[in-house]
């Protein structure tokens, strides 16, 4: 029963910290390039206003534009429900494995496309077609990254993939799990649509990907699906800190170990939100077609980290 | 009832239907016709169930056959095979009831009606068969009744080039599968299965039997580069046949290819499976790349095919190999996905073709560039093509996704290779994959969003209708199925397993189930719970606006313009086309594609700056194909412009070719003895 209060409070803290996590980035961010930049809480008050405010769909729109704010927010709660935030292995554990994680976010991006197009703007096309584009190129890496990880561990499972570096920390520090490292972490700047491959910051240019996508919604479906992306990027960081560096992450459910998970969990999103912030600080956006340069380099880092594996066992 | 029974209701109900379409005509014949084929597909899935879960395969004689050297058996793999052309037959069968009105009075229907229940009784018969004559029979009616199918819109531009298109490269297939039977029972094609099991081959005859078996098997499933008929003859077929021949007909390439490497020859050497695998990788990739640049919705589809038919591959190719290193949980679980894929794609293919159909039918049109805003004329086949669009992206919970996931842990299973060098071909098919499941994804976001969403692009898109009762029952049958079909894992597959049970070495203890219903596989792998995820999402969607009402969100909605810039009137013109869609990845891919550009302006006389007119041209052709195919058909052309001059037309010329012919039969048997 503990399990699975954890679990929904596992959920509910992921939700509740996503906004906190972006305003965290742009403060950092700011402070990086001498300006004093929004509080960290921002977020929450742009999702607050957002939800009292009442949504303009296109005449164009149908359904499918309707339904993809629910279907994007609910898929990614789920993924919430399934990665490792606090603690392993969770019940929830053994209904999804890495790969279903991966395919849930899919559905999300999938969706969300389709409703790009749905209201016959040419940012929504653009942004679907980008969107799919980028999405589908980051695929390979994401799939070798979780082939590393994998063979180190004997499982898909993300629980099992956590409690198996813990049993053997050396593993943490093997090729293999650094290069998969840092190949999840390109697909992560790809995948949650941060520099170099789209600019969170812009609105109404050309570049932007996930922005023009979904530039028609409004009202509490445009809170949605900003309160499911940062979601996303939590999940993300989630993935990056608790599977690679699992210390913290709670095994038995004690109030002590838990309160420890929280803390370390913090402390892993703030380094890691940190480094994204002197990243996009210190880089520029990549050309769109400069992109598939980039993931191909984060798939050759799989690929290493799978052959080392390999080579390694 | 027994086996006996319903296989005796599968072929006097595909007979009828096949008599009563050529006697009687009109919209009685296209009732009988359809009437027919669904009790008969019906009986096939029956019989199918029937004999999945029966200990022993029941071996059933048919002496009511002319010839007795015909020979039947039905086993777990015959079995899961009969399920499939019954699912796919029946929903095709009712669809094709009302798809075939429009062709009154302009096509044959009595032919249509006819080769249709001819197709699906030779498919039927041809999985169950026990010796390599009356396997070969049945594939020859297939491929023959399929041509006059695809033949059936002669008069459309396009339709006889891929007719023979189709033909050449079935025959070749067939003279392929030939030679292999013929290396198999040495020289008797009457030998039964049983026996081709137990002889004792040379591993030179083997190989060649492999090799032939690939070629002939590959070139009817549609694998890269032996693929080129597929993207031409299915999309010519009327939109029924086209999901009967993209979810069932190419589905015998794998049912051959599995009947004869796995069962017959008991799996091979490792390079069998790293061949199959490697085949499948590439067929896999170029069938979805080459599916991203189509406009053409029915060979957009027909394209996914090849990729389909594919990641196939790839499930059986790992299980050849697996089976090589003497791993059989490992191959069992390969050869499960693969074929559990198999089914999955015979539903998703057959409801997307008949999505397709239907479309074409409401406007007349394939081209993706002349349609848009279908969703809201035509909202159930919409839905039903969206179910379609999104079990073939693999996105969970739907049938795709399931069969993929078991594929993926399969190829992880690979580190349990023990050689690292040929261990490393797994994680490259994982990646490939990989690449091939997302590119997916991104067609059918095109296929789906230029096709039925945002506004309508010409008029004939703008007075689509919803197509009648009868095709949208067939499509629901298969929405359906994909449905349960991807709830359903922890049903499909230990009854898949109980159907390779009967091969040899193929265990049926893969796949432990808890009572969460996970699918879990012991050694190496992960979890998963189809049905669990699908309630968890399910819940979710329920709870999300429920909670957002009750916490207070503004639930006010108002329509309005698309934002224009400030620019007022939008026109289907600023919308995003299926060309622009797959621009990015066609400058990506571009060293593959080599699209050619043709690009002339017309300036204004006066100025170069004034623009008058802007032409612009892109196109793409395979350019391998060009590279294999153009210079087979020149050898061909000239060879038979050599042999047309034996033709004398005289008719002592030809009386002396065939006593000349007579004499050197007589003498080759002499001497063979």
């Amino acid at each position: 029963m503990r399990a699975y209060v954890l679990q929904v409070t596992q959920a509910t803290l992921a939700l509740l910290l996503a906004p906190g996590l972006v305003g965290l980035i742009r403060w950092m961010k700011a402070r990086l390039q001498n300006r004093r930049g929004a509080p960290m809480w921002q977020p929450y008050a742009e999702l607050r206003k957002l939800f009292q405010k009442e949504v303009i769909v296109s005449s164009n729109a149908s359904w499918v534009f309707r339904a993809a704010p629910f279907l994007v927010f609910s898929s990614t709660v789920a993924v919430t429900l399934l990665v490792p935030i606090l603690a392993v292995p969770l019940p929830f554990d053994r209904v999804g494995d890495l790969l279903v994680v991966v395919y849930l976010l899919l559905l999300g991006t999938f969706f969300l496309a389709l409703a790009g197009l749905d209201v016959g703007s040419p940012f929504g096309g653009m942004g679907a077609s980008r969107e799919m584009t980028v999405a589908a190129l980051a695929e390979p890496a994401i799939a070798l990254a979780i082939f590393a990880l994998a063979l180190s561990a004997g499982s898909t499972n993300l629980g099992q993939i956590v409690a198996r570096t813990l049993a053997h920390p050396g593993t943490a520090l093997s090729p293999g799990h650094l290069l998969a490292f840092g190949a999840l972490f390109v697909v992560t700047l790809a995948e949650t649509g941060r520099l170099p491959i789209d600019n969170p910051a812009t609105h109404l240019e050309l570049t932007m990907i996930h922005e023009a996508m979904v530039l028609e919604y409004s009202g509490r479906y445009l809170a949605l699906i900003e309160w499911a992306a940062a979601t996303k990027l939590l999940i993300f960081f989630s993935l990056l800190g608790n599977l690679f560096i699992p210390w913290g992450v709670a095994v038995a459910l004690t109030p002590a170990t838990v309160a420890i998970a929280v803390f370390s969990l913090l402390a892993k999103f703030i380094v890691l939100a940190g480094t994204v912030a002197v990243l996009e600080t210190r880089i520029a956006k990549l050309r769109l077609f400069r992109v598939p340069e980039l993931l191909s380099v984060s798939f050759l880092l799989g690929l290493l980290a799978v052959t080392s594996s390999f080579l390694l066992r | 009832m027994t086996p006996e029974h319903l296989l005796l209701a599968v072929v006097f109900s595909y007979g009828t239907g096949a008599l009563a379409a050529i006697v009687v005509g009109g919209a009685v014949g296209r009732g009988l016709v359809a009437g027919c084929a669904l009790l008969a597909a019906l009986s096939g899935v029956m019989l199918g169930v029937i004999c999945l879960g029966a200990e022993h395969a029941p071996t059933v004689s048919a002496p009511f056959l002319p010839l007795t050297s015909f020979s039947l058996r039905i086993d777990g793999l015959s079995a899961f095979f009969l399920i499939l052309i019954g699912i796919v037959g029946a929903a095709v069968s009712v669809y094709g009831f009302g798809y075939s009105a429009a062709y009154e009075g302009r096509y044959s229907l009595r032919l249509l009606g006819a080769m249709l229940n001819i197709l699906l009784l030779s498919l039927s018969v041809q999985v169950m068969a026990d010796n390599a004559l009356t396997f070969l029979v049945a594939w020859e009616a297939m491929s023959l009744s399929a041509y006059l199918m695809v033949l059936t819109e002669h008069d459309r531009p396009g339709t006889l080039r891929a007719a023979h298109w189709y033909i050449a490269i079935t025959h070749a297939s067939f003279a392929a599968l030939v030679g292999m039977f013929l290396l198999l029972s040495a020289g008797d094609l009457t030998t039964s299965f049983s026996a081709m099991r137990s002889a004792l081959l040379t591993p030179g005859v083997r190989n060649a039997a492999f090799v032939l078996a690939l070629l002939g098997f590959g070139a009817k499933a549609g694998i890269v580069p032996l693929h080129v008929w597929l993207p031409m003859a299915h999309p010519v077929a009327p939109s029924h046949v086209s999901a009967l021949m993209s979810g069932v007909v190419i589905k015998m390439g794998i049912y051959g290819l599995v009947r004869v490497t796995i069962d017959l020859l008991v799996g091979g050497p490792s390079w069998w499976g790293g061949l199959v695998l490697g085949i499948g990788t590439v067929s896999a990739l170029l069938g979805v790349l080459y599916a991203l640049m189509e406009h053409d919705l029915k060979r957009l589809l027909a394209f996914h095919s090849v990729e389909n038919i594919g990641i196939i591959f790839i499930g059986l190719g790992a299980g050849l190999l697996f089976q090589s290193y003497g791993l059989m949980t490992l191959a069992t679980l390969s050869v499960v996905g693969g074929l559990y894929h198999t089914l999955n794609h015979a539903c998703f293919k057959g409801l997307l073709f008949l999505g397709a159909g239907s479309v074409l039918h409401a406007t007349g049109t394939r081209n993706m560039e002349e349609l848009g805003g279908l969703v809201k004329r035509m909202p159930r086949t919409a839905f039903f093509f969206l179910v379609g669009a999104c079990a073939i992206s693999a996105l969970p919970p739907l049938n795709g996704f399931a069969s993929e996931w078991l594929v993926f842990q399969a190829l992880l299973g690979g580190s349990a290779i023990p050689q690292a060098e040929v261990a490393l071909i797994m994680p490259i098919a994982v990646a490939m994959l990989a690449l091939t499941s997302g590119l997916a994804a991104a067609c059918f976001v095109k296929a789906f969003g230029i096709t039925f969403l945002a506004i309508p692009r010409t008029p004939v898109a703008e007075r689509a209708h919803e197509s009648p009762v009868s095709m949208q029952a067939g499509m629901l049958t298969l929405a359906v199925a994909c449905v349960a079909l991807g709830l359903a894992p922890f049903v499909i597959v230990p009854l898949l397993e109980s159907s390779l049970a009967g091969l040899n070495g193929f265990t049926a203890t893969t796949v432990v189930f808890t009572p969460a219903l996970p699918l879990q596989v012991p050694g190496t792998f992960g979890q998963m719970s189809a049905p669990l995820l699908a309630v968890g999402l399910a819940v979710l969607l329920t709870l999300v606006p429920l909670a957002l009402r009750i916490l207070g969100a503004d639930q006010r909605l108002r329509v309005g313009d698309t934002w224009g810039c400030g620019r007022i009137g939008q026109t289907p013109r600023m919308q995003y086309t299926a060309t622009a869609f797959a621009e990015p990845l066609r400058r990506i891919f571009a060293e593959l594609y080599r699209p050619t550009r043709d690009l002339s302006i017309d300036f204004h006389p006066a100025s170069k700056y004034f623009v008058q007119s802007i032409e612009y041209r892109s196109e793409i052709h395979p350019w391998f194909e060009r590279v294999l195919y153009g210079g087979l058909v020149l050898v061909i052309r000239t060879t038979a412009r050599w042999v047309r001059r034996l033709q004398g037309g005289s008719l002592h010329l030809y009386l002396l070719y065939m006593a000349l012919a007579f004499l050197v039969l007589l003498t080759v048997a002499r001497w063979w003895r």
